[in-house]
C-alpha cells in the first residue's frame, strides 16, 4: 500500500469526526425522505428542493433577526415554514393522487420540484447566500491534536438528537404507531376508524421539517445557492435505498457509510473522493439488492 | 401483406410529419432548423428509453449515461485520435451497448425500485468519473469545439443527419417492438411470473432489450455531438436522465409515438418559453402537474383513449 499518502492516526481520527457530521446532515434528511418513502410510497424528488428552501429560508430569518438570536430563530423557524409548505401540498394536491401509479407520482414530485426551484429563484434571486455562525460555534478546538471545528461538533450533537427524538416518536407516541400500521396496511388502518389521510398528511410534513431542518442546519457551512438541491437529492434516494427503503436505521447506517467513505476518500485520492461513495453504494446492492436492513412494505 | 396494409394506413401522419420536416430548413430560419435538430436527438433518446421502459416495464432511472457515452466517445474519438470518421460514429453505439451489458448485467437480477436505483448508482459512478478525470474526458469543462467532418458541420447538414437517422431508429424500433421479442419482452412487463413459468428467459430478454436501448442512447448521443459539436458532463448527470423519463411519461409511455411528442413538448417549451421567461421551468412543472392531474395515461395515450373510445361508439352506432 505505497501508493497511499503517509496519514497519521491523528488525521484519521480528525477525518472521521468530519464524516460523522457530515453523515448526521444527510441522516437529518434522509431520514424525512425515508418516512415518507415508508408511509405514503412515494419517492420525493422534491426533498432536495424542501432542504434548499430551508436554507434560504434560515438565511432570511437570520438576516432580519440577526446575531445570535437571528442564529437560533433560524433553526426554529425555517423548518417550521418548510413544514407549513409541506401541509399546503399535500392538502391542496398530493392527497388527491394517492391512487397512482409510484412512477406518475415521482412525475408529480419531479414537477414540484421544477416549480420550487424557480419559486426560490423568484424569491431569493441567483446570488449565493451565507450566513455567520455565532461566536460559541465559530472557529475550532484541538482534537488529536489537529483542528476540528466547533461548529462540526454542534451538527453532532443535533443528528442524535433528532435520531432519539424520531425513535421517540415512531415508537413511543400513538401517531407513530399509527402511522407504522398505515405504512403496512394503508385500508385496514382507515377500516377500524382512523383518519389515515391526517395521519399521512402528519408524516408528509413532518418529513419536510427534517428537510428543512437539514437546509437550515447545513446554512452557516456552505454557500447557499441554486443547485444545492439537486446534489443532496440524489445522494438521499442512494442512502434510502442502501439502507432499506422506509427504515429509519437504514437511513442512518447509509447516512455513515456516505459520509464516512466519502471523507477517507478525501484523504487517499481527492480527485476522485466523490466516486468512493457510489463505489459503496454498488457494492451494498450487489451484495443486498434490497438493502442493509429490512425494507418497510413495499 | 395485410400487415403492410394496416402499417401505411396507420402511420400517415408520421409519414406526413417526416415529409414537413423534411421541406422544413428551405422556409424556417435557422434558430428553428437548430431547435429541430435538437428535438430529433432527444425524441430518439426518449424513444430508445420507452423501449425498456414502456415496453419492458424497466424503472430506467439512468439513460442519461449511456447518451452521455456515446456522445463522449465520439467526442474523444474525433479530437484524441486520427481513426477515420465513421469509426468514431460506429463505435460511439457500441459502446454504449457494451456499458449497457455491463451495467445490465449487474441491474436486470434486481427488480423494479432496486433496478432503478442500482442503475442509478453505477449511472451516477460514471458521471462521477468523467466529471473528476480532467486528464482525459476534460472534467466538469467538457470538450468544445469537435472537429465535425465535412457536410455535417453545417447546420442543414447536421439537421438532414439527425432528422434521418433518427427516422430510421424509429422505423428499426418499431420493428423491434412488433417483432416476436417485443411481444415477449410486453408479456414479461405484464406478468414476469408467469412468463418465467411458461419458459421465457426472463433476464435474458431484459438484458437484450437494454443493450437495444443503449445502443439506441449512444445513437442519439453520437447525433447530439454533430447538432452541438461539443459535449459536456451534464449529458450524464441524473437531472437529464430525470427529465427524459418525464417526457417519456408526459407524452404516454404505453404509446409508441408517446415519448416523441414528450421531447417535443420539454424541448420546445423550454426553448420558445425560454425566450420569454427565465423561469421556464415553473411553467413546465405547473403543466406537468396538470398532466399528472387530469391526464394519467400522458398526452398521447389520452388522446389515443378518447379516439378509440370514440371510433367504438361510431360502430355501435352503425350497427344499430
Amino acid at each position: 500500500m505505497d501508493f497511499l499518502p503517509d496519514v497519521g492516526l491523528a488525521t484519521l481520527g480528525a477525518q472521521l469526526m468530519v464524516g460523522l457530521s457530515r453523515a448526521m446532515i444527510l441522516f437529518i434528511i434522509t431520514a424525512g425522505m425515508s418516512l415518507i418513502l415508508g408511509v405514503l410510497k412515494i419517492p420525493n424528488a422534491a426533498h432536495g428542493s424542501l432542504y434548499m428552501i430551508g436554507a434560504f429560508l434560515a438565511y432570511t430569518v437570520a438576516v432580519f433577526f440577526s446575531g445570535v438570536a437571528g442564529f437560533w430563530l433560524a433553526l426554529i423557524i425555517a423548518p417550521l415554514g418548510v413544514a407549513l409548505l409541506c401541509l399546503v401540498i399535500e392538502r391542496g394536491l398530493l392527497r388527491h393522487l394517492y391512487e397512482r401509479e409510484h412512477l406518475m407520482l415521482l412525475v408529480f414530485t419531479f414537477a414540484l420540484m421544477l416549480a420550487l426551484d424557480d419559486l426560490v429563484k423568484l424569491t431569493w434571486g441567483v446570488e449565493y447566500k451565507s450566513v455567520s455562525v455565532p461566536a460559541i460555534f465559530s472557529g475550532s478546538f484541538s482534537l488529536f491534536g489537529l483542528p476540528f471545528p466547533r461548529y462540526n461538533l454542534f451538527l453532532l450533537v443535533v443528528g442524535v438528537l433528532v435520531g432519539v427524538g424520531l425513535w421517540l416518536l415512531i415508537n413511543r407516541t400513538k401517531i407513530g404507531k399509527i402511522s407504522r400500521a398505515a405504512a403496512v396496511d394503508r385500508e385496514m388502518v382507515d377500516a377500524i376508524g382512523i383518519n389515515v389521510s391526517w395521519v399521512i398528511a402528519v408524516v408528509f410534513v413532518i418529513g419536510g421539517w427534517l428537510a428543512g431542518l437539514g437546509g437550515a442546519l447545513i446554512a452557516p457551512t456552505v454557500n447557499i445557492s441554486l443547485g444545492m438541491g439537486h446534489s443532496i437529492l440524489i445522494e438521499a434516494f442512494l442512502i434510502v435505498t442502501i439502507g432499506g427503503l422506509g427504515n429509519m436505521w437504514g437511513a442512518l447506517l447509509g447516512s455513515l457509510i456516505f459520509g464516512l467513505t466519502h471523507c477517507f476518500g478525501v484523504l487517499f485520492l481527492p480527485q476522485f473522493a466523490i466516486v468512493f461513495p457510489y463505489i459503496a453504494v454498488v457494492i451494498v446492492l450487489i451484495i443486498r439488492p434490497t438493502g442493509l436492513l429490512r425494507p418497510t412494505a413495499w | 401483406m395485410f400487415k403492410g396494409v394496416i402499417n401505411l394506413k396507420s402511420a400517415w401522419w408520421q409519414i406526413a410529419l417526416l415529409v414537413i420536416l423534411l421541406i422544413l430548413p428551405f422556409i424556417a430560419p435557422t434558430f428553428y432548423v437548430y431547435i429541430l435538430a435538437l428535438v430529433c436527438v432527444t425524441a430518439l433518446l426518449a424513444m430508445s428509453l420507452n423501449l425498456v421502459l414502456g415496453y419492458g416495464g424497466m424503472f430506467q432511472f439512468h439513460h442519461g449515461v449511456f447518451y452521455g457515452v456515446g456522445a463522449y466517445t465520439v467526442a474523444l474519438m474525433l479530437t484524441r485520435t486520427s481513426l477515420p470518421v465513421w469509426v468514431g460514429f460506429v463505435a460511439g453505439p457500441i459502446v454504449a451497448a457494451a456499458l449497457g451489458l455491463l451495467m445490465g448485467w449487474l441491474c436486470v437480477r434486481l427488480t423494479r425500485i432496486y433496478y432503478g436505483m442500482l442503475q442509478l448508482s453505477l449511472g451516477s459512478l460514471v458521471w462521477a468519473i468523467v466529471f473528476r478525470w480532467y486528464d482525459f474526458t476534460g472534467g466538469d469543462d467538457g470538450i468544445h469545439g469537435i472537429p465535425v467532418p465535412g457536410v455535417l458541420s453545417s447546420l442543414n447538414g447536421s439537421y438532414y443527419f439527425a432528422l434521418i437517422i433518427a427516422a430510421i431508429c424509429l422505423v428499426v424500433m418499431y420493428l423491434i417492438v412488433k417483432s416476436p421479442f417485443g411481444s415477449t419482452l410486453q408479456a414479461i412487463r405484464d406478468n414476469p411470473g408467469r412468463c418465467a413459468a411458461v419458459g421465457v428467459n426472463v433476464r435474458r430478454h431484459q438484458l437484450i432489450a437494454l443493450v437495444i436501448a443503449t445502443f439506441f442512447a449512444g445513437v442519439a448521443g453520437v447525433l447530439f455531438v454533430t447538432v452541438e459539436g461539443s459535449v459536456f458532463p451534464d449529458l450524464l448527470f441524473w437531472t437529464l436522465s430525470l427529465e427524459v423519463l418525464i417526457m417519456c411519461l408526459l407524452g404516454g409511455w404505453f404509446t409508441f409515438m408517446g415519448p416523441v411528442l414528450g421531447a417535443a413538448i420539454v424541448v420546445l417549451l423550454r426553448t420558445f418559453v425560454g425566450i420569454y421567461t427565465e423561469y421556464w421551468a415553473l411553467i413546465l412543472g405547473v403543466i406537468l402537474l396538470l398532466v399528472v392531474m387530469f391526464l394519467p395515461q400522458g398526452v398521447l395515450g389520452y388522446f389515443q383513449e378518447r379516439f378509440k373510445r370514440g371510433s367504438k361508439a361510431a360502430t355501435k352506432e352503425t350497427g344499430a
